[in-house]
């Protein structure tokens, strides 16, 4: 029995890490495709999106993962989250489609080249909205009967769930807008610092409205955050994630390059860190436990000697593929 | 329950729908990576200039026909949850795991090395970029491995038990899982399609460009290797294919018989029907126009055998004969063609008559698009032929579905029509484009820089100034939007 829980929770933390990678690695392409029409047309978006044409369709490879790894390892919260969400999947699918081909047909049709820029930002605000709202829809609990999703079709759609849409296209904006500092130089760089500390700000802002709103949602949230003795447990996420929101906000008005683009992920590492502590150890709350959820221990041992060889190497090369094209976009063109 | 029913319908109608759209590209792709890693390979080792202009030359087209693989096969590995959730949950502990091995494997291994590939050729070495195509060509047949091995796992399930909550779990070892009894089959059959198609859209296109100037030597290059590729291929899928069919009436026995048309039984020879109108309602082949025996004889190598038809089967486990019949005898014509073009291109060579035999050429074109042809009806044989059944024997179609209303799966559907039609028309349009000019020496391949006079002083050098967009870009002046459609 002891191993079979083991299994569990460390696939509950693996696909905790692919959805973690997602969420930062798209999330800041994403972030860059929402912020695009605020760069100058030329070579201001020329190079917003060369800083992420090498790079994006790994980055997206994540939540192939996340998905894939929810089948494989928790088939009946992949059965159950994906109809409860459906319209929303389905808008961040076709999302994904519209912003995806913009990276090729922009460069093809320059007749259209507007067109496909509006293409990659509409898209990318798509995808962005609806998986806020997913994760918004999950956290809000989802009814379940059956092993199947018993609530209507319209459940996902609550002033919580566009709370989380928002807060995750902000967020993403926060991103790719710090990863953009880190790439682009002179008038453009200013251009996405000044961005950067909206976005921080609107970030921090919809981070604690959203963490209230979860206390409101369910009193066991609640007495996860506030009460003793889980407090001891979890009140260093809000204290780590004030602290980093003081640095996040002091490197965006100094000249740091690269720091904020970290910060920012970590503000992003410690919120997913903070509802991972408002549900465990559910996977579709209120009812269904990552136990619960579980596929056979044979399926899940399989699929972890995959892990452990394979994961080392993907992010092996991943990081290779990244240092390929390290520095400033705009001092070198691809060839 | 009867608006369940339209629910069903309607759900696998958008499975069918985007699961066809998709493998378009990946047809295309797997071939056409492995097409590139030869070129480039050719170039290192010959330093020819011819095979690094056809590399870039076709690098292009990749990068939007990959793109296009990518966003439309995200769709696929989430509509398994939204539509098809029982399925899943059921399936999930079995073939989740192989799904998961395509995505550890096959797809962060091409999308780890695609930018390099496409946008490193002068940030990484040659033999580190050539290492980045042959990653890429490596991962598209990987990822084609582990699919093929659950689509075949639903067709030929072994290896199982069924638990106490309803879903089958593993239960014989992995090895015989992935490697059930219809995968070998499939995978080779699937993969060699695959490079066909690429070898007759290279054709084609090298085709359509000698019959515009047959001394373009770039044209002469890619017409003779796809030409190569397809008289020495189609007789190898054609016998592939043929195994894939025998190992079919092994396992799948009502699907062969919907192939062939068979509703009655032949205790002593069936004959190969060429054309009929399938009547599931009668249980008859109407117009049937058939050679006797022939069936026996290419299903069992005896002309007298007795094969079973589908008045062996009960109704309700029997497919639905139409789709199946006409897919299979399209795919197998097609097989045929192929053959054809082949031989050929055999005598064509022998005459010295490859690079302007206009002909052939115009026949090569036409044949261009036809693997896609082929691989789309060769599925729907293989797919439709499985129903009524999702995992075969095991678990209905009818008992797979999500609990969705008809509603909202129409309306992902009608979206799902007009987005596919819409984008993946226009980047087909993008790729025909391409196609559409010549290859010529000192190709390009897939630049990004800035074009025009420096607007930001300062941040990009002159040097890297570069005219880099594609040759039929329309002239700097007309970039203002027109966009809207």
């Amino acid at each position: 029995m002891g191993v079979d829980v083991d299994l569990t929770v460390i696939w509950a933390f693996i696909i905790a890490f692919a959805v973690f990678a997602y969420v930062v690695m798209d999330g800041f392409d994403l972030g860059i495709g929402v912020l695009f029409p605020t760069f100058e047309p030329g070579q201001e978006r020329d190079q917003a999106m060369n800083s992420i044409a090498p790079v994006w369709d790994g980055n997206e490879t994540w939540l192939v993962l996340g998905g894939g790894g929810l089948f494989a390892a928790f088939p009946l919260a992949y059965a159950i989250i994906l109809p409860a969400t459906y319209p929303l999947v389905i808008a961040m699918l076709l999302g994904l489609v519209f912003r995806g081909v913009a990276f090729e047909f922009r460069w093809r049709d320059k007749a259209h080249e507007r067109f496909w820029d509006f293409s990659f930002t509409a898209g990318s605000f798509v995808a962005a909205m609806a998986q806020g709202m997913i994760l918004g829809a999950l956290l809000q609990g989802i009814e379940v009967q059956d092993r199947a999703y018993a609530g209507s079709w319209w459940d996902w759609l609550t002033p919580y769930t566009l709370l989380t849409g928002f807060g995750t296209v902000v967020g993403y904006a926060l991103l790719g807008a710090t990863w953009l500092i880190w790439k682009l130089e002179g008038k453009a760089q200013a251009h996405a610092r000044q961005l950067a500390k909206h976005a921080a700000i609107g970030t921090l802002a919809l981070m604690g409205a959203v963490s209230a709103y979860n206390l409101a949602l369910d009193p066991e949230y609640a007495a996860r955050w506030l009460s003793a003795p889980e407090i001891y447990l979890t009140a260093w996420v809000p204290l780590v994630t004030l602290g980093l929101a003081v640095l996040l906000l002091r490197s965006l008005g100094g000249e740091g390059q690269s720091l904020p683009f970290w910060l920012s992920i970590a503000l992003f590492l410690l919120g997913m860190a903070g509802l991972g502590l408002t549900i465990w150890p559910n996977v579709v709350p209120p009812d269904v436990s990552i136990w619960d959820a579980a596929a056979p221990q044979r399926s899940q041992a399989f699929m972890l000697v995959g892990v452990a060889i394979t994961m080392p190497l993907i992010l092996a090369y991943t990081a290779w593929a990244y240092w390929v094209f390290r520095g400033k976009v705009g001092t070198e063109g691809y060839h | 329950m009867f608006e369940n029913a339209d629910a069903l319908m309607l759900a696998r109608i958008q499975f069918a729908f985007t699961v066809s759209f998709h493998f378009i590209f990946p047809a295309f792709s797997i071939g056409l990576a492995s097409y590139l890693a030869v070129l480039e390979g050719l170039w290192l080792k010959t330093g020819k200039q011819v095979y690094q202009d056809l590399f870039k030359y076709w690098l292009k087209i990749f990068a939007i026909a990959f793109a296009m693989g990518v966003v439309s096969g995200i769709v696929m590995s989430y509509q398994f949850g939204t539509n098809w959730s029982v399925f899943s949950d059921k399936a999930g502990p079995v073939i989740g795991p192989l799904m998961a091995y395509e995505v550890l494997t096959a797809f962060f291994l091409e999308a780890g090395f695609l930018g390099v590939m496409l946008f490193g050729m002068n940030r990484v070495g040659k033999g580190l970029h050539f290492t980045a195509t042959l990653m890429v060509a490596v991962g598209t047949f990987i990822s084609a491995f582990w699919i093929l091995s659950v689509n075949s796992w639903m067709q030929t399930p072994v290896g199982f038990i069924e638990g106490a909550n309803g879903q089958y779990l593993p239960e014989a070892s992995w090895f015989e899982i992935v490697f059930n009894p219809s995968f070998p089959y499939r995978l080779v059959h699937t993969v060699i399609a695959a490079y066909l198609t690429t070898a007759f859209v290279v054709g084609g296109v090298g085709a359509w460009h000698l019959l515009k100037d047959s001394a373009n030597r770039h044209a002469r290059k890619m017409f003779s290797m796809a030409m190569w590729m397809a008289a020495l291929v189609a007789p190898v899928q054609i016998f592939a294919g043929d195994m894939h069919g025998l190992n079919t009436l092994e396992h799948q026995p009502a699907k062969v018989m919907a192939m062939e048309g068979h509703y009655e039984s032949h205790p002593d020879g069936a004959p190969l029907y060429l054309f009929g109108i399938p009547n599931d309602e009668e249980q008859r082949l109407d117009y049937a126009f058939g050679i006797p025996k022939l069936s026996s004889l290419i299903l069992k190598h005896e002309l007298d055998a007795p094969l079973d038809g589908l008045d062996t089967i009960a109704d309700e486990d029997q497919p639905p004969v139409f789709p199946v019949f006409w897919a299979f005898r399209v795919m197998v014509g097609i097989g045929f063609l192929m053959l054809g073009i082949g031989a050929w291109s055999l005598l064509a060579r022998l005459r010295g008559r490859l690079y302007d035999w206009r002909w052939l050429h115009r026949a090569a074109i036409a044949m261009g698009p036809s693997g896609f042809v082929a691989v789309i009806a060769g599925w729907i044989t293989t797919e439709v032929g499985r129903q009524p059944w999702t995992i075969y024997g095991v678990l209905r179609t009818a008992d797979s579905a999500s609990p969705l209303d008809a509603p909202a799966v129409a309306t992902s559907l009608i979206a799902f029509v007009i987005v596919y039609f819409a984008v993946f028309g226009v980047g087909t349009w993008y790729i025909l484009r391409l196609m559409s000019q010549s290859p010529h020496t000192g190709e390009k391949g897939v630049k990004r820089t800035e074009k025009g006079p420096v607007r930001t002083a300062g941040i990009t050098p002159g040097p890297t100034q570069n005219p880099g967009r594609d040759p039929d870009a329309l002239p700097a002046g007309k970039e203002e939007a027109t966009d809207g459609r």
